[in-house]
């Protein structure tokens, strides 16, 4: 029996700002830190909009498209790094929106960048070994850069959501695998408003160490390489990393094409990926095998391959998009982008 | 506002559950316990009922002066949005661009703030509408589906 | 069921009164309607107070009890009722006192209304006034109370044509009739042009088309008919009294370019009167936004409904035009505290009927009528003056 994915959906904010609006703030050139990160825009979030609305209308959009009783889902777990509460779970407004509410269990969970995919793998857990139906992960956040740093440019909103069971199933998970270890290569305290990085430590010793070394894991797990593949999608921190790591491990650019969002909507942290992912659920069909391969600083890898199934036939993909959000774009200037995320210190309500 | 109070009302705000009357069908958001159109017989005989969150612009008018809650947004949309179902109820218009708000307008439902109690306080859900675009017109759209 | 009349009015300032408390409102009209009654303390039987929201404005409930006591009418320890019911209460006071008096447990009784409404900041104010609208399902919603009636005045431009030009038409005329009332917030007139540019509050409805907040007391007493006549040679009576609800959130009304509540208080008033809206010569309506006198000339049935945006561009409703409406100034420019704007509204009419309105006088007035709203729509009531001889 496998585990593996029965919906899916994401959703992303309709606002835009330009690398150029940053750099022209903080005296940098904008134009080539977008070149150079291989990014043209990033996602915004409304100033109605958080990680909690984010991840509802994410598990919406799954639900909306197979007729599931949401009473069947045992589980849902949500990942982020810009939870709305730091006490107070995510996951307990979802489930009250999307009708699961109250007989099943819920948290939230934290891994960085890798939060989601974490989720994922723990309903598999609960699914395959018959504790619940279903389980719904998400990985969803509106994750900030310090104004004026490297990762003002490319950090941004988003999420998805994805019910995990194990039958109607629209694509199985054969193979999952980590990497984990103690990197501090991105890191927030508690009570710090911007994420802090080690700058080039990102790279080699972080990102490519552990997206490596967990691909290296799955090709053996699975006996494949990377032209078994028909799609592969990564963690994408910027649009430079997960291509040059893709190149590495033997990927083709037609492979990651559909999943490298990063370069429209930039990085949206715990939903990079997942976002990715449901992009390239949108158009694939029965037989594909896809490639996943999260990151999340602090650090680990859980890589995923995927097998589409003929019962993505039968669930409904008609209606948004995820290419049709990231094509429905509202620019903003750094001023409305500075007010809509709290970035100008405003006087405290009177009431 | 006190916390037992929005809470009481979360799901009508989270998942637009209004009632229909067993008696003559009439759907009413939010709950009643009593039908206004049939008085006393419509009493125990309200069933709990779900808005399929889609519906069309009835009026509306752009909020320029705005409660301190509502600095961010303003100027925003305020409307009266008749439902599917012939409710109708009183909210926001939003991913939209106010001069380009009609009279008739399709919307439906999404999930956003409403608000909170100050930065250190309970943050407040609802609904909201947005104009329905033209790839949703056919497809499965991520209002709250009807069970 | 006694007829009513009024015998004696008294009001203050209406404005920015930053002297003057809550307290000192009060007290002020009443004492000067009592003189004007001629009544001694010993002759009244109870008070009523019109307010909406001392308790938000100024922390303050229980002030009925408070206003008898700082009148001096602590030690008679008179019945004292406070009347709330949004910017109606008033008018709903004048009404509680009437049926005081017809039912006859009552000879004389004092009906005051007061606000105090600059005693917190604007932003509080306008959110205290919204607390008349549904809290649950307008208000937490983003609903203002400008936003509700602005959207009654864009359905109202969408079915029927009115333009913004004609709801502007009704600030000019309310603000050329408060130039002539030695008591208006506002004594100046204004232009098309300024109410058009006017800031936006909620489009359509700008700065100008907007009632402003207001402090102020207006405070009538009334009689028994059959004693009025040892207070004053003119005591006016008040023929028909008419009283209504409806929904309480403006998307549960019927129309959205109708107020039913009025049209049915004053379907009562003007039958108990045994009046038709062409008998009335002067009217005071509900104009807490320009929107608001349109309807209520159309659902009062001066006019045809669609018809009000017309009829007051071309002078239908201006003073000693077919109806004079609002030659107070309104509460647009008269002010609207809003407890006490149902009783300064009588007190315009009852002047009117007996001739003492001056440079605002409607020549030949015999019968007037009073209309004031709660909420967006949710009370109405009107009332129906005439002379009494």
């Amino acid at each position: 029996m496998s585990a593996g994915i029965v919906t899916y959906g994401g959703y992303i904010p309709r606002f835009r700002i330009r690398p150029r609006e940053i750099g022209a703030v903080w005296g940098a050139d904008g134009e080539a830190m977008g070149r150079g990160l291989n990014i043209k825009a990033k996602s915004v979030p409304g100033p109605d909009e958080d990680v909690i609305t984010i991840s509802v209308e994410a598990a919406r959009a799954a639900m909306a498209r197979v007729d599931l009783d949401p009473a069947d889902i045992g589980a849902i777990y949500v990942g982020s790094e810009s939870h709305p509460y730091a006490v107070k779970p995510t996951a307990t407004v979802v489930a009250e929106a999307i009708g699961a509410a109250p007989v099943m269990t819920a948290a939230d969970f934290e891994f960085a960048c890798k939060a989601g995919t974490a989720a994922i793998q723990t309903c598999m857990g609960l699914t395959l070994s018959k504790m619940y139906k279903y389980g719904m992960a998400i990985g969803s956040d509106t994750s900030q850069g310090a104004p004026g740093d490297a990762l003002e440019y490319s950090a941004s909103a988003g999420g998805a959501a994805f019910v995990v069971g194990t039958d109607r199933l629209i694509a199985t998970i054969d193979h999952t695998v980590s990497y984990t270890t103690d990197t501090p290569d991105f890191w927030r305290r508690e009570g710090q408003r911007y994420p802090s990085h080690g700058g080039r430590f990102t790279g080699e010793p972080a990102y490519f160490k552990h997206v490596g070394s967990c691909a290296q894991l799955l090709f053996k797990r699975a006996g494949t390489t990377a032209e078994d593949y028909d799609y592969a999608v990564f963690h994408q921190p910027n649009g430079k990393f997960p291509v040059r790591v893709g190149k590495q491990l033997g990927f083709k650019d037609s492979q990651m094409d559909t999943g490298l969002l990063v370069r429209d909507i930039g990085n949206t942290y715990s939903g990079a990926i997942l976002v990715g992912l449901c992009a390239i659920l949108d158009e694939a069909d029965p037989g594909d095998r896809i490639f996943a391969m999260g990151y999340g600083s602090g650090a680990g890898s859980d890589g995923f391959d995927l097998t589409v199934t003929d019962e993505i036939r039968k669930i409904r993909r008609d209606g948004r998009t995820i290419k049709d959000m990231v094509k429905d774009a509202v620019f903003l200037d750094y001023a409305t982008y500075a007010k809509y995320r709290g970035k100008i210190a405003m006087r405290e309500a009177a009431a | 506002m006190a916390i037992p109070r929005f809470w009481r009302e979360i799901p009508s705000r989270y998942n637009l559950i209004g009632t229909k009357c067993g008696n003559c069908g009439q759907v009413d958001f939010p709950p009643r316990e009593v039908c206004p159109e049939c008085g006393r017989r419509s009493i125990g005989n309200m069933e709990r009922f779900r808005l399929k969150g889609t519906g069309k612009v009835v009026t509306y008018a752009v909020i320029h002066d705005a409660p301190a809650q509502f600095e961010m947004q303003k100027p925003y949309v305020l409307a009266i949005i008749e439902t599917d179902e012939g409710v109708r109820l009183t909210s926001q218009v939003i991913d939209v661009a106010p001069e380009d708000v009609r009279i008739d307008m399709r919307v439906q439902a999404v999930f956003r703030k409403l608000g909170q109690e100050g930065r250190a306080g309970v943050i407040h859900y609802g609904y909201k509408f947005r104009p329905v675009t033209s790839e949703e017109r056919g497809g499965a759209a991520s209002a709250p589906r009807a069970t | 069921m006694r007829d009513v009349a009024v015998i004696g009015v008294g009001e203050t300032q209406f404005g920015e009164l930053w002297d003057s408390s809550f307290r000192d409102l009060g007290i002020e009209a009443g004492l000067k309607a009592i003189q004007d009654a001629k009544v001694v303390a010993e002759e009244i039987d109870a008070v009523y107070v019109g307010n909406m929201s001392a308790g938000k404005f100024i922390d303050q409930e229980h002030v009925s009890a408070l206003v008898a006591d700082y009148a001096g009418l602590a030690d008679m320890h008179l019945p004292t009722v406070r009347v709330e019911g949004g910017g109606a209460c008033g008018a709903i006071a004048l009404l509680q006192a009437r049926m005081a008096i017809a039912s006859g447990m009552c000879d004389i009784v004092v009906v005051g209304g007061a606000e105090k409404m600059t005693d917190v900041g604007e932003v509080q104010a306008a959110e205290i006034l919204s607390s008349t609208a549904d809290q649950e399902w307008e208000s937490v919603f983003g609903a203002t109370f400008a936003g509700l009636y602005a959207m009654m005045a864009r359905r109202h431009m969408y079915e029927f044509g009115t333009t913004r030009e004609q709801l502007a038409a009704v600030a000019v005329k309310n603000h050329k009739n408060g130039a002539l009332n030695p008591v208006a917030q506002f004594q100046k007139e204004i232009t098309i042009e300024t109410v058009l540019q006017s800031p936006w509050v909620a489009e359509p409805l700008g700065v100008f088309d907007c009632a402003p907040l207001s402090d102020g007391a207006a405070a009538v007493v009334l009689c028994a008919m059959e004693k009025a006549r040892r207070y004053t040679e003119t005591p006016i009576r008040i023929a028909g009294s008419g009283q209504a609800s409806d929904f309480l959130a403006l998307h549960d009304r019927r129309e959205l370019t109708t107020m039913d509540a009025t049209v049915v208080a004053g379907k009562r008033a003007f039958a108990e009167a045994k009046v038709e809206p062409k008998d009335i010569q002067v009217a005071e309506v509900h104009d807490n936004f320009t929107i608001s006198e349109i309807l209520a000339i159309e659902d009062l049935r001066f006019v045809e409904k669609g018809k009000g945006g017309p009829a007051t561009a071309e002078g239908l409703t201006a003073l000693n035009g077919k109806i004079s409406v609002n030659t107070s100034g309104g509460l647009k420019a008269r002010g609207q505290p809003v407890g006490a704007t149902g009783v300064a509204q009588a007190i315009e009419i009852v002047r009117q009927l007996r001739g003492q309105a001056g440079k605002r006088q409607v020549v030949g007035a015999r019968r007037g009528l009073t209309h004031t709203l709660g909420g967006t729509g949710a009370t109405a009531v009107v009332h129906v003056f005439e002379r009494a001889d």
